[in-house]
C-alpha cells in the first residue's frame, strides 16, 4: 500500500560505514527482493527500512512522507525474521494478537483478524499451541500470520527461509509468492542471498555489492541485460561463463560472458571455441557439459534431454547470436 | 582391563569419596553434636547415639533466636526483592540499549560489589545514625543494598545480553515500549534466572555479618550469624556447644534444601557472575 | 540527523526512545548506589582527615594527615612518628591479611582445579558429588567458624581426636588458640568453605572446552599431563583469572571468620578486623577510618594492577 523512497540514504557504525549511499524506489505493491552476498549490507538496508536502526544521513520517504525518526510500530510495517522470533512464552494466538493488544484495538477487531489470518495460513487449529510445540514451518506460519495481522503497509522479510529444510524452503517459497498474489497492493521487501529465491519471487531484484547497489531490475532484466560483471556472476545458475585473455580479446573486451544454455554444439572447423569434454552432469530433464576450452575454468554448456556425448570427445562450440556478453576492464558492458 | 587401568579407576573414586567426606562431614558432624547434652558432648561419635531435643528446645525456647530469624528473613526478602525490583530495569537498559560509557557504568558496578565493605562502614554508620535506623532491621537493608544491587544487576545482566536479539525487534515492530519489553516479554523469559539471582541474592544477605554486628545493639534487633557468632553461656570458659550447634542445623538446612533444589540454576548463576562476566 | 526542519513530536527516533527509557531505567540504581557506596566511602575517607570520634560525628576537626602519619619534635629534640603508617598492630595486621590471601587463594585455586577435573569426567554419582559440594558453599560463614570451632576445639574436637588416633600428633593442639596454628586453623575453615566455589568456576570453564580438542589429543597420543598443560590450561585460564580475581578481592576484605573463630588473636587478626576494632570498639573513630581507607586504596591498586597486566576482561564487552 506504500511506496518507499530512499534517498542517497547512509547508516555509519562509528567509523565504518556500511550502506554507502543508496537511491532507491520501490513502488506500491511491488515485491522487491534485496540480494547480495554476505556482508552487502542488504539486512542492514532492511533494518533501516525498519526503522529498528535510524539512517545516518539522506531521506527514507513512506508515502512521499518522511519516516527517518519515526518508530518502527508507526511506519505500519511488518517484518518476518530470520529465526521467526516468536514469544516463547506465549500461544499461537497471543503471538499473533500482541502487537493489536498493545495497540489497544477492540477485543472483537483482535479476534476476527487473528482468526481470519490463521485460517489463510491453514494453522487455525495450532491457536492454543505454544511455538515449542509447533515445527519448524509452522513456526514459519504463525511468524508470517503475525505480520498479516499487523495488517501493514510493507511487508518486510529477513532471509525468512533460510532455517527450513530443502523442501519446505520449495513449498514456503510457494506460499509467499501466493501471499503476495492475494495481498496485491501490499508492498513486500524480502532479504536473501540465494539468487534463485530471488529470480522466482521477485517483481524487481536489487542486487547489492558492498553497500552499493549494483542493479535494480525484473529478474529477466537482470538475467538478460546485467549491467556488471558482478550482477552477471551472481545471477543464474550454473553461473555465467566467462572467458578473459585472447578468447576475449578476440571479441574486443576484457571479459567475454556467455551462460551455459546459449552455448550450442556444432560440427568440427565451424564454432568459436573446441576442446575435451572433461566433465559432465546429467539431471534427467538437462545435461551439462564441462568444455576445457584453454579458459581459467571449463565451459558450461546445458542442452536438453539425456547426455549423449562420452567423456574426453571433443567438441565444437558456438554462441548463440546476441546472447554474448561483453565487459571491460572497468567491469561494465560494452554496448 | 589391565592392572593399571583397575588402580587409575580405584583412585578416582578414592578422590571422589575423599571430596565428598570433606565437603560434607563438618556439616554432618554439627549435626550428630547438636543431638548431644551434658558429658555425651565431649566424647567423640561418627553415628547418632540418641536423638536429644533438649538444644533444639533450649534454641527455640529462648525467645530472641526466633526473633533473630523473623529478622533475618525479613532484612533478606525485602532487601533482595528492592535489589531485583532496581535491578531488572537497570540490568535491561546495560544489557540491551547502545549507550556511550556502558563498559565503564558496568565495571563500576563490579568494582561496588567487590568493595571491602570495612571502607563504607564509617560513613554508612553516620548515615544510619542520621537516618535514625540504628538498631533496627531498616540499618541493614539499606546497608545490604550495598552488595545485593550490584550483584543482581550484573547477574541479571548476563542473562539478559543472552536473550535473543530478535525476539526483541519482533516486539519493538508489535510496537512495544521498552518498559513493555521488559514486562511482557522478557520478563516472562527471565524468572528462572530472577528466582537463582534473587536466591544468590538473598544467601549473601542472610550471612552478612559485619553490618549487622555493627548496626545493631540489642539481642532482639540481631540477626542469625550475629546472634550464633555472639552466643554465649552463662561465663566466659562455658562455650555452649550444644546450643551453638542446634541453631546451626537449625538455620542451615533450610538454606541446604535451598540449594540443593535450585543446583543447577545457582551453578548457572555463580558461574553467569564470574565466568562468563 | 541531517535535517534542521523542527521535528513533529511523534518522530522521535528508535534510538532516541530508548536511551531515554535507559537513562530513567537506570538512574533509581544509579541514586540508590552513590547513596549506599560512593557517599558513605567518600565520608569515611573525609574522617579519616579529622578526629571524630564515635560518640561525637560531627564534632570532628580537620587534621590532615595525622591519623596516618605525623611527625612532632619533642622539646628534647627527639623526633616522634605517630599513625597508621607506624602503627606496628597495622602492619601485623597488613601481613596477616596478605600471608592469608595468598596462601588461601592459591590452595583454593589448586584444590578447586582438581575438583572440576574430577567432575569433568563422566562417573555415576556425578551429580551426587556436584551437590555435595555445594554443602560448604551453602553454610553461612559463621556458622561454619563455629563448626569448625568445635571440630578444632583443643580438649574435645574431633579433629585432635583422629590425628592422635592416627599418631600424627603427640598431644592436643588448641588449634584456634595457639599463635603458632592460629593462621593454619582461619585458613582450613576459609580453604573448606571457598574451595566449592572455585570448583564450580573451574568446571563451568571446562566444560566450555571442546570435547572434540581432547579426542583429537588422544588420537595424537599426548600425554595427559602435557594436554592439562597445553590445552586445558590455556583454555580457561580466562575464566579462572576471573574466579582468581574475585577470590583475592573476598579474601583481602576478610573479616567474619576471623572474628568468629579466633578472635583476638595478633597471629590472625586482619586489616578489616582491626579497622572496625578501631572504628567501634576503641572509640578510635577517625584512626579506623583511616585504616579502611587504607584497605581500600590496597585494593584499588592491585585491581587495576591486576587488569592492567592480565588484560581481564571483566565487563565481558569485548565478546558482544
Amino acid at each position: 500500500m506504500a511506496n518507499i523512497q530512499l534517498k542517497a540514504v547512509r547508516k555509519a557504525y562509528g567509523a565504518v560505514e556500511v550502506i554507502k549511499g543508496i537511491d532507491l524506489d520501490i513502488k506500491k505493491g511491488e515485491f522487491m527482493v534485496f540480494v547480495g552476498p554476505s556482508g552487502c549490507g542488504k539486512s542492514t538496508l532492511l533494518r533501516l527500512i525498519s526503522g529498528l536502526e535510524s539512517i545516518t544521513s539522506g531521506d527514507m520517504l513512506f508515502d512521499s512522507e518522511r519516516v527517518n525518526n519515526v518508530l518502527p510500530s508507526q511506519r505500519g510495517i511488518a517484518m518476518v525474521f530470520q529465526s521467526y522470533a516468536l514469544y516463547p512464552h506465549m500461544n499461537v494466538y497471543d503471538n499473533m494478537a500482541f502487537g493489536m493488544k498493545l495497540a489497544k484495538s477492540s477485543k472483537e477487531e483482535m479476534d476476527v483478524r487473528v482468526r481470519k489470518a490463521a485460517q489463510l495460513l491453514q494453522i487455525d487449529h495450532l491457536l492454543d499451541r505454544l511455538p515449542k510445540q509447533l515445527s519448524g514451518g509452522q513456526r514459519q506460519r504463525v511468524a508470517i500470520g503475525r505480520a498479516i495481522v499487523r495488517d501493514p503497509r510493507v511487508f518486510l522479510f529477513d532471509e525468512p527461509l533460510s532455517n527450513l529444510d530443502a523442501a519446505l524452503r520449495v513449498q514456503t517459497r510457494l506460499e509467499i509468492a501466493k501471499l503476495h498474489h492475494d495481498m496485491s497492493d501490499v508492498t513486500m521487501i524480502y532479504v536473501t542471498h540465494d539468487q534463485v529465491e530471488a529470480m522466482t519471487l521477485a517483481d524487481r531484484i536489487c542486487v547489492l555489492r558492498d553497500g552499493k547497489v549494483e542493479q535494480v531490475g525484473t529478474p529477466s532484466e537482470l538475467y538478460e541485460t546485467p549491467n556488471s560483471l558482478f550482477v552477471a556472476g551472481f545471477i543464474g545458475s550454473p553461473k555465467m561463463n566467462f572467458l578473459t585473455g585472447d578468447h576475449a580479446a578476440k571479441y574486443n573486451c576484457s571479459t567475454l560472458g556467455i551462460r551455459s544454455e546459449h552455448i550450442t554444439i556444432v560440427p568440427e572447423g565451424q564454432g568459436a571455441w573446441s576442446g575435451k569434454v572433461v566433465h559432465a552432469e546429467d539431471l534427467g530433464s538437462d545435461n551439462y557439459l564441462f568444455v576445457e576450452v584453454g579458459s581459467d575454468e571449463p565451459l558450461i554448456v546445458r542442452r536438453a534431454g539425456k547426455l549423449d556425448i562420452k567423456l574426453g570427445t571433443q567438441v565444437a562450440l558456438a554462441p548463440q547470436d546476441g546472447k554474448l556478453h561483453r565487459f571491460g576492464a572497468d567491469g561494465k558492458p560494452i554496448a | 582391563m589391565t592392572a593399571m587401568d583397575i588402580f587409575k579407576r580405584t583412585m578416582f573414586y578414592f578422590a571422589v569419596v575423599v571430596i565428598v567426606v570433606v565437603a560434607v562431614f563438618p556439616f554432618y558432624y554439627a549435626v550428630i553434636t547438636s543431638f548431644k547434652t551434658g558429658t555425651a558432648l565431649f566424647r567423640v561419635d561418627y553415628l547418632i547415639t540418641k536423638l536429644d531435643w533438649t538444644n533444639y528446645a533450649a534454641v527455640l525456647g529462648g525467645r530472641n533466636f526466633i526473633r533473630s530469624i523473623f529478622n533475618s528473613v525479613f532484612i533478606a526478602t525485602t532487601t533482595v526483592a528492592f535489589a531485583l525490583l532496581l535491578a531488572v530495569t537497570a540490568s535491561y537498559a546495560l544489557a540491551r540499549v547502545r549507550f556511550r560509557g556502558r563498559g565503564l557504568l558496568l565495571m563500576v558496578i563490579l568494582a561496588v560489589s567487590m568493595f571491602p565493605q570495612i571502607a563504607v562502614l564509617a560513613g554508612l554508620f553516620e548515615l544510619v545514625r542520621f537516618l535514625g535506623i540504628y538498631n533496627t532491621p531498616y540499618a541493614m537493608i539499606l546497608s545490604y543494598t550495598i552488595f545485593t544491587l550490584p550483584f543482581t544487576v550484573w547477574v541479571l545482566t548476563t542473562f539478559m545480553r543472552d536473550l535473543p536479539i530478535e525476539i526483541e525487534e519482533a516486539a519493538i515492530v508489535d510496537g512495544a515500549t521498552p518498559w513493555v519489553i521488559i514486562t511482557k516479554v522478557f520478563m516472562p523469559l527471565l524468572w528462572p534466572a530472577l528466582v537463582t539471582t534473587g536466591l544468590l541474592a538473598f544467601i549473601g544477605a542472610w550471612n552478612e555479618f559485619l553490618f549487622a554486628l555493627t548496626f545493631t545493639a540489642s539481642e532482639t534487633q540481631r540477626t542469625v550469624p550475629v546472634a550464633i557468632g555472639l552466643l554465649s553461656g552463662a561465663s566466659q570458659q562455658e562455650i555452649p556447644w550444644g546450643p551453638i550447634m542446634a541453631a546451626s542445623v537449625i538455620v542451615t538446612v533450610p538454606l541446604i534444601v535451598l540449594v540443593l533444589i535450585f543446583q543447577r540454576k545457582i551453578v548457572a548463576g555463580l558461574t553467569a557472575g564470574g565466568v562468563k562476566g | 540527523m541531517t535535517t534542521s526542519l523542527t521535528p513533529p513530536r511523534r518522530e522521535r527516533s528508535l534510538q532516541d526512545q530508548r536511551a531515554r527509557a535507559a537513562f530513567w531505567f537506570l538512574a533509581p540504581m544509579l541514586v540508590m548506589l552513590f547513596c549506599v557506596a560512593a557517599w558513605p566511602l567518600f565520608r569515611s575517607i573525609y574522617f579519616s582527615f579529622t578526629d571524630t570520634t564515635l560518640s561525637n560525628l560531627y564534632g570532628g576537626k580537620w587534621i590532615g594527615f595525622d591519623n596516618y602519619l605525623s611527625r612532632r619534635e619533642l622539646s628534647s629534640g627527639r623526633v616522634l612518628w605517630r599513625g597508621t603508617l607506624v602503627d606496628p598492630a597495622w602492619w601485623n595486621a597488613f601481613w596477616n591479611t596478605v600471608r592469608f590471601s595468598v596462601v588461601s587463594v592459591t590452595i583454593e585455586t589448586i584444590l578447586g582445579m582438581l575438583v572440576a577435573l574430577v567432575l569433568n569426567a563422566e562417573f555415576k554419582g556425578r551429580g551426587f558429588v556436584r551437590a555435595a559440594i555445594l554443602v560448604p558453599w551453602a553454610i553461612p560463614t559463621i556458622v561454619s567458624a563455629k563448626m569448625w570451632g568445635w571440630m578444632l576445639n583443643d580438649q574435645f574436637g574431633i579433629i585432635n581426636d583422629i590425628l592422635l588416633n592416627l599418631h600424627i600428633i603427640d598431644q592436643k593442639v588448641a588449634w584456634a588458640a595457639n599463635i603458632n596454628t592460629a593462621m593454619f586453623a582461619v585458613l582450613i575453615v576459609d580453604v573448606w568453605k571457598t574451595t566449592p566455589f572455585m570448583a564450580l568456576l573451574c568446571l563451568a570453564g571446562l566444560q566450555m572446552i571442546p570435547r572434540d580438542i581432547y579426542e583429537a589429543a588422544k588420537i595424537d597420543g599426548v600425554h595427559p599431563v602435557r594436554v592439562f598443560f597445553k590445552i586445558t590450561l590455556p583454555l580457561v585460564r580466562p575464566a579462572l583469572m576471573v574466579a582468581v580475581i574475585f577470590r583475592i578481592l573476598d579474601a583481602l576484605r576478610i573479616f567474619d571468620l576471623i572474628y568468629v573463630l579466633t578472635p583476638n588473636s595478633d597471629a590472625t587478626k586482619t586489616m578489616s578486623i582491626i579497622a572496625r576494632q578501631n572504628l567501634i570498639e576503641f572509640d578510635k573513630f577517625a584512626y579506623g577510618s583511616a585504616q579502611s581507607t587504607l584497605l581500600f586504596l590496597i585494593i584499588a591498586i592491585f585491581v587495576m594492577l591486576y587488569i592492567w597486566i592480565g588484560r581481564v576482561d571483566l565487563s565481558g564487552e569485548s565478546g558482544k
